[in-house]
């Protein structure tokens, strides 16, 4: 009879029977969430337009080709400070990107190498990397960061520059070192060399199909060595050596010649290297450790030398495990650069705040900000997922 | 007998004691330092770098170090100068709280260990009340820091130094898990529109630098807000700092609930547990478990991150570090200075990694 009732009266109560139905509790639930977001956004919108309308702000992205009107320490495209807000915020990109690369490539190095060296036999080495690691993880970024920077920034005055070998010196404004002067005919020495990695990927693709079909070996490593090195090489000497050095040489007040790398790039890097470099060591770690003994010694079994194991049955295995980690330290180093604001480096966020001061436009430079680091973050994922499936392990 | 083909127990050759070389101090050195020459290489190598810094830096802090004076010139020089630390030591704490109230600061971070006691032991007398306590601890903390009602109010723009990063951080690790489950969950969830908000809301503030998300705090909020509507500024960065946390804790968490077997979803369906009955008796404790790990690494990362507030002006220690370095009295002292912030950091971080690993092994019940 209770029964009876209940079903009377989830009869009548229609949004009850629906809370009862777990399908229509599911649409019940998107329903509300949607209209509170909405809700939401739309109290965000009426509210910005107010404060917009009172303040007289205007909006829209034609602020962009305005004349930014502030100067940019060494940027890396031709800029002034005629040139357009759009052209500064490139400029910052680019910084933004060329310190990124630049901290992958040496954190990749620095993490590899650790990671290796804390799985050494020598318990003073392993000791002594360990260390770094835990030290470096476990102080903020931003405070190495900083310290790098004045530690850079409190090296001596230009006058008493350290000297490295009278070809780069050390002093407070950063380090001068060498720059290269192209001459004419360097652009063949590239060509020579784009070549080369073409020939080399597809002797080497060659060789592994050869050595799937008919089991003979083909040395394509040094081939490989052979056309990207040896031949650029040669191209270079045969054409008369078309690249020379502009060797910085002091003058009364400073230094000519050669390039200046500002205390600030340096720290940045430095300390974002050493920073990253430590969290990819330990992935290197955990990766190598979890390919088991048995594949090694299973190797050895097969009679492959402790190289070719190396190379082809306990890399390839690690590198599974070592590489979505790592894509993301590679992400996280990229964001961490935005950090440089705090010693003045400008990079994409620094230069956002400038305009942000300049031009009073907040939320188109924060929406810019959020679209470029979105972009390359979803690029990076895209890649992570491409290449999992390409190395997912295949099951049978 | 004698010429019997098997040694018989007189003529077996005495037992030895293992070679000099192999044993000992010596063998030990050869096993672990020298054992062949790349790795003597890098022995040699290691003891180098050694004694190029450790002697000289023992000198610089304690030997050469100068631990009294009143400003820079009191020191010589020569070695580290600590003189700052007796006059400035309560600006890294306590920032700009008021001399005579940070009895206030020291109650509530005394009270913290009480307050985590039973989370983080086994048998801690009276457990239940202790629990009880650290609910209602984030409250009394409030009330110590902020006041009234007794107290004297304390402004929160007073609150700095390391005592804010503590603030800042605890609260963002209390904040952020929950609503990491949460999202977590909203990821994982059958109905499209809610997975699909977590997912945009995850991925987007993964995406971006922690830098650009205190930036909207500071910049965008007073936009996006009615004029009469001010949030505190502590609070404003506690609701950043907790907001991306949580979608890494989310990012972590997902990562545990995808290593549960689908079977034990099944079985917790097959009982007739509800979906919330079910993840909070089945699959959560499974999948938190595996992912502690990661979410005291996601921690641990949050602390860190606590030190960006200096970019939208508040000062936490190492916002005071650097107002003391460029103050002409301490001009220059950055060295000293950093390195002193850099071990409070160490010990809070290096124990809460610590603790995750002996965590761990503790829980690791499948494999003993």
């Amino acid at each position: 009879m209770a029964d009876l009732n209940a079903n009377e009266i989830s009869g009548r109560f229609s949004l009850l029977r629906l809370w009862r139905d777990e399908r229509g509790r599911g649409i019940l639930l998107q329903v509300l969430v949607l209209v509170s977001v909405l809700g939401f956004i739309a109290y965000i919108a009426s509210n910005t337009i107010d404060n917009m309308q009172r303040a007289g702000l205007a909006s829209g992205f034609g602020f962009l080709s305005d004349p930014a009107f502030f100067d940019i320490n060494q940027p890396l495209i031709e800029y002034n400070s005629q040139s357009s807000f759009a052209r500064a915020l490139l400029v910052g990109l680019l910084n933004t990107l060329m310190v990124s690369a630049a901290g992958i490539v040496t954190a990749t190095v620095i993490g590899f190498t650790a990671g290796v060296l804390r799985l050494s036999d020598n318990w003073l080495v392993s000791r002594l990397v360990t260390s770094y690691v835990e030290f470096t993880r476990n102080v903020p970024v931003l405070l190495q960061i900083i310290f790098w920077w004045a530690l850079f920034t409190g090296l001596p005055k230009v006058r008493d520059s350290l000297s490295i070998g009278d070809a780069a010196f050390l002093n407070n404004r950063g380090i001068r070192i060498p720059g290269p002067i192209l001459e004419p005919g360097i652009g063949w020495v590239f060509v020579a060399l784009v070549l080369g990695v073409i020939a080399a990927f597809f002797v080497s693709r060659w060789a592994r199909k050869r050595q799937e079909q008919t089991g003979q070996t083909f040395p394509a490593g040094w081939c490989g060595l052979g056309l990207i090195v040896v031949f650029p090489v040669l191209v270079y000497l045969a054409l008369g050596q078309p690249l020379d050095w502009d060797i910085p040489h002091r003058t009364r007040f400073n230094f000519s010649g050669g390039i200046n790398i500002t205390p600030e790039l340096i720290a940045l890097w430095f300390a974002l290297s050493t920073y990253t470099g430590a969290f990819i060591s330990e992935i290197v770690r955990s990766g190598i450790l979890s390919v088991t003994r048995g594949q090694s010694e299973a190797a050895f079994a097969l009679g492959l030398r402790p190289n070719l194991t190396m190379r082809k049955i306990i890399l390839p295995q690690a590198l599974r495990v070592i590489i979505p980690p790592l894509t993301s330290q590679y992400l996280n180093l990229t964001k961490n650069s935005s950090l440089a604001i705090v010693i003045g480096f400008q990079d994409l966020v620094s230069i956002g705040g400038s305009i942000l001061n300049q031009a009073g436009r907040s939320l188109e430079v924060v929406a810019i900000w959020m679209v470029v680091y979105l972009s390359l973050s979803l690029a990076t994922s895209a890649f992570m997922n491409w290449y999992n499936k390409r190395i997912r392990l295949v099951e049978r | 007998m004698s010429d019997s083909f098997f040694r018989t127990k007189d003529d077996m050759i005495a037992q030895r004691a293992a070679p000099v070389s192999s044993r000992g101090l010596v063998g030990w050195l050869r096993a672990n330092l020298f054992s062949n020459i790349p790795n003597t290489i890098l022995t040699l190598l290691a003891i180098y770098v050694l004694w190029l810094s450790i002697p000289s830096f023992i000198d610089w802090a304690i030997f050469s170090g100068q631990l009294v004076g009143d400003d820079r010139f009191a020191c010589d020089g020569h070695g580290a100068c600590w003189a700052w630390l007796d006059q400035r030591m309560g600006q890294f704490l306590y920032g700009f709280y008021p001399q005579a109230e940070t009895w206030r600061v020291n109650l509530a971070f005394f009270l913290l260990f009480p307050a985590l006691a039973p989370w983080l032991m086994d048998n801690v007398p009276g457990e239940r009340y202790l629990r009880w306590f650290s609910v209602a601890y984030p409250f009394i903390v409030s009330y110590l820091l902020v006041g009234g009602f007794f107290l004297e109010p304390v402004s929160t723009d007073k609150l700095g130094g390391f005592s804010l990063n503590l603030v800042v951080g605890l609260a963002g690790i209390v904040l952020s898990l929950p609503v990491g489950i949460v999202l977590a969950l909203g990821r994982q969830s059958r109905l499209p529109l809610i997975r699909w908000f977590s997912i945009i809301f995850i991925e987007v503030v993964r995406g971006v630098p922690l830098i650009t998300l205190l930036f909207v705090s500071n910049i965008i909020l007073p936009i996006f807000l009615p004029p009469d509507v001010a949030l505190d500024s502590v609070i404003r960065v506690i609701v950043m700092v907790t907001a991306f946390a949580s979608a890494y804790m989310a990012e972590v968490i997902r990562g545990g609930l995808q290593a549960i077997p689908q079977g034990q979803y099944e079985a917790a369906q097959a009982m007739g547990l509800s979906y919330w009955k079910s993840m909070r008796l089945i699959i959560l404790p499974q999948a938190l478990k595996i992912s502690i790990p990661g979410i005291v690494n996601t921690f641990i990362g949050l602390f860190k991150d606590t030190t960006l507030v200096i970019v939208i002006g508040l000062f936490d220690i190492l916002g005071i570090a650097n107002a003391m370095v460029s103050n002409p009295d301490w001009l220059g002292l950055s060295s000293e200075t950093y390195v002193v912030v850099a071990l409070f950091f160490f010990a809070v971080c290096f124990s809460m990694s610590r603790y995750s690993m002996r965590l761990e092994r503790k829980l690791d019940t499948d494999r003993r």
